[in-house]
C-alpha cells in the first residue's frame, strides 16, 4: 500500500435564519422573547454608535474609526453566549461584542477621541483593549484560556479577528498552542471578505477559514455571520466545549458594509453591486423581520428602542467630550511603570507634570 | 516624470518606484494593499496596472513579506516591499535581524539581500495606536542594515533611488506627516548617495542635527533662536556621516540633536558619543537633546504633547547657547 489517504476532513456550515427569512426550527436556540429583543437592541445600539462616530469623525472630532456596520450579528450573537466573567479579546473592530460584554459606549468614544482612558478595562468585565496589530491578540486569548484552566476555573476567552489576520504567523501559533494546551479558548474569525482592499482570494487559497483549525488539531466550523441566531447557536456550543478544554475556531461569513476605517475609500477596490447585494442580507433587518413575524416586535416597540438607543448615545457623546476637555497630557507618563524610573521622573518634571497625592 | 516637476513626497515615492521598475526588470514591489488600491497612502497607485508582473498585493503577514524578500533576493531580484506602518515591521523584525541583515555575512558574501523595505513612520497625523512610532535606533542597532530617513520630496526621490540600487538592505523610513506637505521640484533620475549628510542651513554658533519629520520643525524653530544655527540632516542614520557632523561642531562648538523617538537609547546618544570622541575639546557647552519621552507614543489626544515642536526645539537650542 504505497499510497493511501491518511486524513480527511469536512467543514460544516450552520444557518438558522436564512436570507429569505425561513427558519430552521430544529436549530433555533431557546431564547426568551426578552433575550431576543435584547440582542436586537444591542445590534441597533452598535449600528447607531458607528453611524454617529463616522459623522463625528467627518466633522473632525474623532480620529480614525473602524466601524462594524454589517458585522453586528457575528459579534453580538457570539458575545451574547458568554458569561459575564468570561473574557473578550478583541481586535480593533469589535464595538458590538464589547458593548454586549459591558464596555460603556462612552468609553469606546473616548478611545475614538484618542484617549488612553478608552482602553481601560471596564470594571468587572474581562474585555482587553482593542489590539491594533493585526492577528496579535489570539495568542493572549490562548494564554487566558490556558491560565483559567491551570487555576481550575472554567472561564473561557473568545478572541475576535478578521480574515486578513489568518495570514499572520501569530494566528497559526495561537491555534496550535490552543490545541496543545487544551486552552479554554474560542477563536471567532469574522470573514468579512476584505483586509482593507485585499480580497479573501488574495489572502488565502484555502476554501474556508474554518479549515485552518484542522492543521492545529482543533475543531473548525463555519456559520452564516449575518444570522445572529445561527452565530449564537454555534458560539454557545463552542463555548461549552471550550469550558471543557476543547478549543474551537468559528468562521463567521459576513461582510463589512462600510469603509475599512474612516481613512479608507472602498470605492477604489469594490463594486457597488457587491455592497448592494449584501445590504439585502443585513443582519439587523433579518432579525427584525423574524421578530415581527413572531409577533415579538411591532412598530411602536421599534420606535421605543430607537429612541432609547439614540438618547444613550447622545449622552455618551456628551460624556466623552467632557472627559476630553478635562484631559491631562501629563497622564502619558503615569501608567508606563508601576513606579516611575528616575529617568522618566526627570522627564515628567521637565514636562511640568505634578506628582500624585 | 518630466524633469524638475514639482512633487509631494508621496508622489516622489511613486515616481521613483515607477522609474526604477522601468529601468530594472529585477525590481519587485509588493506589500499589503500595494496592488489594486495602491497602498494605504497611495504610494504605489497605478503601478500594478503598469507593471502587472512585478507589483503585487501581499497577504497580511509582515514576517512573510520580509522573509519572502530574502528568497526573492537570493534569486537575483531586488525586492522593494512596503510595510504599511513602521510598528508592523516588528512582526517581521526577526526576519529582518536574523536573516535580511546577515545574509551577506552568513554566506561570506556569496548571497546578499539588496532589499529596500519602505515604511511610513512617526506621529502627527492623528492615527491610531501603534501608527506613530519612530524606531530608527532599533533598526540602526542591527549590524548589516542601513537606515535612511528622507525629509523632503527631492531627498526622498534621490535617497530611494540609491537605496533600491544599493547592494545591501535598507530600511527606508518615510515621515508620514510630510507625505502631503508642499511639493518641490524633483530632477529626473535624481540620486542622493547613502551615507552622506547634508548641511541644510549653514551657521556659526550651534550645530543642530535633525532628520525626517523633525527637520521641518527644527528649521521653523531656528528662526526664533537668537544666534546663527547650522542645521545638519544626516539623511542616512546608518551608516551615519559622522565627519560632516563633527566638522560642523568643531566650527560651532555647540550641538543639539532633535528626534521624535524616545530619549533613552535614542540616536542622539550615539551622536553625542561620536562628537565626544572626535570634537570634545571644541565643545563650549553641554550638548542638548530634544526628543520624545520614554513613554509609548500616546494616542492622538496627547500626541502633540509628546512630539517635539518648534517651541521645545528652540528652548533646547537656546540652552546650548546660554
Ligand atoms: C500587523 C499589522 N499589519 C498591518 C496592519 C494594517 N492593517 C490594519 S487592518 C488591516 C487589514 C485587516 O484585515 P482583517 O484581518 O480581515 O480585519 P478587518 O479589518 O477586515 O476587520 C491591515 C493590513 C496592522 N494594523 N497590523
Amino acid at each position: 500500500m504505497p499510497r493511501e489517504t491518511v486524513a480527511e476532513f469536512a467543514v460544516e456550515e450552520v444557518q438558522v435564519l436564512s436570507e429569505d427569512e425561513t427558519v430552521d426550527e430544529e436549530l433555533l436556540p431557546d431564547l426568551s422573547d426578552d433575550e431576543l429583543l435584547e440582542m436586537y437592541e444591542s445590534m441597533k445600539r452598535s449600528r447607531r454608535l458607528d453611524e454617529r462616530a463616522i459623522s463625528l469623525q467627518r466633522r473632525g472630532e474623532l480620529g480614525t474609526y473602524a466601524p462594524a456596520i454589517g458585522q453586528e450579528a457575528a459579534q453580538v450573537g457570539s458575545a451574547y453566549a458568554l458569561a459575564d466573567d468570561d473574557w473578550v479579546v478583541p481586535s480593533f473592530r469589535e464595538g458590538p461584542a464589547l458593548l454586549v460584554h459591558g464596555t460603556p459606549p462612552e468609553q469606546m468614544l473616548q478611545y475614538a477621541l484618542g484617549m488612553e482612558e478608552g482602553a481601560e478595562i471596564p470594571g468587572g468585565t474581562g474585555a482587553l483593549p482593542p489590539a491594533i496589530p493585526v492577528g496579535s491578540q489570539p495568542l493572549h486569548a490562548v494564554g487566558i484560556g490556558w491560565g483559567e484552566a491551570l487555576q481550575d476555573r472554567d472561564n473561557v476567552a473568545v478572541t475576535y479577528f478578521g480574515d486578513g489576520a489568518t495570514s499572520e504567523g501569530d494566528v497559526y501559533e495561537a491555534l496550535n498552542f490552543a490545541g496543545v494546551y487544551d486552552a479554554q479558548t474560542v477563536f471567532l474569525c469574522q470573514n468579512n471578505q476584505y483586509a482593507i482592499s485585499t480580497r479573501i482570494e488574495k489572502q488565502t487559497q484555502a476554501e474556508t477559514l474554518a479549515q485552518k483549525a484542522v492543521a492545529a488539531g482543533i475543531e473548525g466550523i463555519r456559520v452564516d455571520g449575518n444570522d445572529v441566531l445561527g452565530v449564537y447557536r454555534v458560539a454557545r456550543e463552542a463555548i461549552r466545549k471550550a469550558r471543557n478544554g476543547e478549543p474551537v475556531l468559528i468562521e463567521a461569513l459576513t461582510y463589512r458594509r462600510s469603509m475599512h476605517t474612516t481613512s479608507d475609500d472602498p470605492s477604489a477596490y469594490r463594486e457597488d453591486e457587491e455592497s448592494e447585494a449584501w445590504e439585502a442580507r443585513d443582519p439587523i433587518v433579518r432579525l427584525q423581520v423574524f421578530l415581527e413575524d413572531r409577533g415579538i416586535l411591532d412598530q411602536e416597540l421599534e420606535e421605543d428602542i430607537d429612541e432609547r438607543v439614540e438618547e444613550e448615545i447622545a449622552d455618551a457623546i456628551d460624556a466623552a467630550r467632557a472627559a476630553n476637555e478635562a484631559l491631562d497630557p501629563a497622564d502619558m507618563f503615569r501608567h508606563v511603570y508601576d513606579e516611575m524610573p528616575p529617568e522618566l521622573e526627570r522627564q515628567f518634571e521637565a514636562f511640568g507634570g505634578e506628582a500624585d497625592e | 516624470m518630466s524633469d524638475g516637476e514639482r512633487l509631494r513626497m508621496i508622489e516622489a515615492v511613486r515616481e521613483t518606484l515607477r522609474a526604477e521598475l522601468e529601468r530594472d526588470d529585477d525590481v519587485v514591489v509588493y506589500g499589503e494593499d500595494v496592488g489594486r488600491a495602491g497602498g494605504v497612502f497611495r504610494a504605489t497607485q497605478g503601478l500594478a496596472e503598469e507593471f502587472d508582473d512585478r507589483v503585487f498585493d501581499a497577504p497580511v503577514a509582515e514576517a512573510g513579506i520580509v522573509g519572502v524578500g530574502v528568497g526573492l533576493a537570493a534569486t537575483g531580484l531586488r525586492p522593494v516591499p512596503e510595510i504599511q506602518f513602521q510598528s508592523f515591521l516588528y512582526q517581521g523584525f526577526h526576519q529582518l535581524a536574523q536573516h535580511v541583515a546577515r545574509m551577506r555575512s552568513r554566506t561570506r558574501g556569496t548571497v546578499s539581500c539588496p532589499m529596500t523595505i519602505r515604511t511610513p513612520y512617526g506621529g502627527g497625523i492623528h492615527a491610531l495606536e501603534l501608527h506613530s512610532e519612530s524606531f530608527e535606533a532599533g533598526f540602526a542597532h542591527v549590524p548589516g542594515l542601513q537606515v535612511v530617513v528622507p525629509a523632503s520630496p527631492a531627498e526622498t526621490a534621490g535617497l530611494l533611488r540609491s537605496a533600491i540600487r544599493d547592494p545591501d538592505p535598507v530600511v527606508f523610513m518615510e515621515p508620514t506627516r510630510l507625505y502631503r506637505a508642499a511639493g518641490e521640484s524633483v530632477p529626473d533620475d535624481h540620486e542622493v548617495p547613502l551615507g552622506e549628510a547634508r548641511v541644510v542651513q549653514p551657521g556659526d554658533d550651534v550645530t543642530v542635527v535633525a532628520w525626517g519629520s523633525m527637520l521641518k520643525e527644527t528649521l521653523e524653530a531656528v528662526e526664533d533662536v537668537d544666534g546663527s544655527v547650522e542645521v545638519v540632516d544626516p539623511r542616512t542614520l546608518y551608516p551615519m556621516d559622522t565627519a560632516t557632523i563633527v566638522e560642523s561642531v568643531r566650527k560651532t562648538g555647540r550641538c543639539a540633536v532633535v528626534h521624535e523617538a524616545p530619549k533613552t537609547s535614542g540616536l542622539a546618544g550615539e551622536i553625542f558619543a561620536r562628537v565626544n570622541e572626535e570634537a570634545f575639546y571644541h565643545l563650549e557647552a553641554p550638548m542638548e537633546r530634544v526628543t520624545g519621552y520614554d513613554v509609548p507614543v500616546p494616542m492622538f489626544a496627547r500626541e502633540d504633547a509628546y512630539v517635539p515642536d518648534a517651541a521645545r526645539i528652540a528652548e533646547g537650542i537656546e540652552r546650548t547657547l546660554e
